[in-house]
């Protein structure tokens, strides 16, 4: 426990040091009557909601209820399934990200993924970081050097790695792995982090680090975190949406939704009375 | 006998059945390879490789069918990994899954089964006569392309099918375009699987004998092809043709040919296997 909050210290004052190179550029989001359907499976059911900039957004609800699907329509993530269709308008500072004319390279850069299980590259930890910005066509080696070295003392990792950039990324441990992807994704300076349960295949000193890393981010970044564990999510988040087959069935202050939910259904669920 | 006495009776008959099984080949493959090696490996030197096919069975060499055989091997990967590559990436990563791409699904492992000599009759019609190459290193690479296309595409397929999904997904939640993610994630990630199954394909392809010789390779050529357009002789060719003959000398030629050819097919073979195994560790 003690190394634990060694540790928590540590990594304050590293993320304070950045601060001071701050590039944030909060982002809105707006929901708008979005359907989302599997072949005729419908999967997402009318839901229109507002993501304030610089929060943390938790989605909870039972397995199945919709809220991974819905978190990848902010990215586009799901246009790579064949019967996925999607009807509504998802902007995000103004603009309708689901018009034809939109770059979903460009928009992918602007929203950020941390997925479920890390998934680093079968690459070195650098190049590991490196892709985003070496995909854009950026050449200069210096700026990304620096760009890499800032990302991965954001994700609190650079102390842990800097002596081994060029080692194999599949090496760390599976905690310092998620750290890695999020540092990949801070690495092309998004504005929105989207995370899909990432907690949820590491043990509990991985997931605190994780954690008070998603605190520290939210003053830049506009987060939205899946999540299954009902006390990580009223710990980190501001606002938490409670979503059920497919339907938002509630949206609010955290602190509201975990102490006095308007809706029964919700009640039951965060107590564990189902799901 | 109770019923577990008899599940082990069963058990150990079915175990002795798949030794017995299992030597057989093993025993067969011994018996022809030692056989082979006690008739040819005396013939075997720096001279039987470099000297030009004979009358004479003693001066006769392998020259112009190993020549012919490497031409064959290099041309063929030219015409057939770009293509063969490029069509399974297309399959696996590009095209919608609907019927028509079932049917296509279907159809490409149907053609891997087809009898080599047909593909042979398709060379002989398509190249050597409506494109009219003739009897070419360039028709028969042509010929062997297709018939190990179909090989090509299905591993690299399954090459890319191993690469994990979270991967992809990695690639695109960072701005990558489908370009980028395949030859920045998916080819480097499947290389190894795809290169395992060219090569295997092409070791299957210098085995080749009976599309060649509907195409057109003579037995006797008596220079070394030095371009596409030349006549040319293959290995499995020249050691039929040597069979093919009374005298006794040509006989042991012919074993001497064989061992060369299946020299070059176990080398193969090995680099396919050190390059699968490097590929394993990579995603271990």
């Amino acid at each position: 426990m003690e190394i634990t909050m060694e540790k928590t210290l540590d990594q304050k004052v590293v993320v304070n040091t950045i601060e001071a190179i701050d590039t944030s550029k909060p982002s809105k989001i707006e929901v708008k009557d979005v359907n989302v359907w599997y072949g005729d499976f419908q999967a997402i059911k009318g839901i229109d909601m507002e993501i304030k900039p610089n929060t943390v957004t938790a989605f909870i609800g039972p397995s199945g209820c919709g809220k991974s699907t819905f978190l990848r329509l902010f990215n586009r993530m799901n246009d790579y399934i064949d019967s996925h269709r999607m009807e509504g308008k998802i902007k995000i500072n103004g603009k309708n990200i689901y018009k034809k004319k939109v770059n979903v390279e460009e928009l992918r850069k602007e929203i950020g993924m941390v997925f479920q299980k890390p998934n680093p590259f079968p690459k070195s930890i650098f190049e590991n970081v490196a892709y985003g910005l070496k995909i854009q066509g950026i050449k200069d080696k210096k700026f990304i050097e620096e760009r890499v070295e800032k990302a991965l003392k954001q994700a609190d990792l650079w102390e842990e790695v800097k002596d081994k950039l060029k080692k194999s990324a599949l090496a760390l441990s599976g905690g310092q792995q998620q750290r890695l992807c999020i540092a990949r994704t801070l690495a092309v300076e998004p504005s929105i982090i989207l995370m899909d349960e990432p907690t949820s295949a590491l043990d509990p000193i991985s997931t605190s680090k994780i954690e008070n890393l998603i605190f520290e981010l939210k003053k830049k970044y506009t987060i939205i975190i899946v999540t299954h564990n009902m006390q990580q999510a009223s710990r980190i988040s501001d606002y938490t949406a409670f979503f059920y087959i497919g339907e938002l069935i509630e949206y609010g202050k955290t602190k509201k939704i975990f102490t006095n939910p308007e809706k029964k259904r919700t009640e039951n669920y965060i107590t564990g009375r189902f799901g | 006998m109770n019923s577990i006495q008899k599940n082990r009776l069963k058990d150990r008959l079915f175990m002795y059945w798949g030794m017995f099984s299992t030597l057989i080949g093993l025993v067969l493959l011994v018996v022809f390879i030692g056989d082979i090696l006690i008739d040819g490996l005396g013939i075997i030197d720096w001279s039987f490789i470099t000297n030009l096919p004979s009358r004479k069975a003693e001066k006769a060499g392998i020259y112009t069918a190993l020549m012919g055989s490497i031409w064959i091997l290099f041309l063929t990967a030219f015409i057939a990994i770009p293509v063969g590559v490029a069509a399974g990436v297309y399959l696996e990563e590009y095209s919608k899954k609907n019927w028509l791409s079932g049917i296509l699904e279907i159809n490409i492992s149907n053609l891997a089964g087809v009898p080599s000599i047909i593909y042979g009759l398709l060379g002989l019609e398509v190249f050597v006569r409506i494109m009219n190459l003739g009897a070419s290193v360039l028709a028969g690479s042509l010929t062997l392309s297709l018939l190990i296309l179909p090989i090509i595409i299905v591993a690299t397929r399954e090459a890319i099918k191993a690469v994990p999904k979270s991967i992809q997904d990695a690639s695109y939640a960072l701005g990558a375009s489908k370009w980028q993610t395949i030859w920045h994630q998916i080819l480097p990630a499947s290389g190894g699987g795809i290169l395992t199954g060219v090569i295997l394909a092409l070791s299957r392809a210098v085995g080749e004998t009976a599309p060649l010789i509907v195409v057109g390779a003579l037995a006797y050529v008596p220079f070394a092809p030095d371009n596409p357009m030349d006549e040319f002789s293959v290995l499995p060719i020249q050691i039929f043709n040597w069979i093919s003959r009374p005298q006794h000398g040509f006989i042991e030629n012919a074993a001497a040919a064989i061992i060369i050819l299946l020299g070059i097919t176990f080398i193969m073979n090995g680099i396919a296997v050190y390059f699968r195994n490097k590929w394993q560790k990579k995603w271990k």
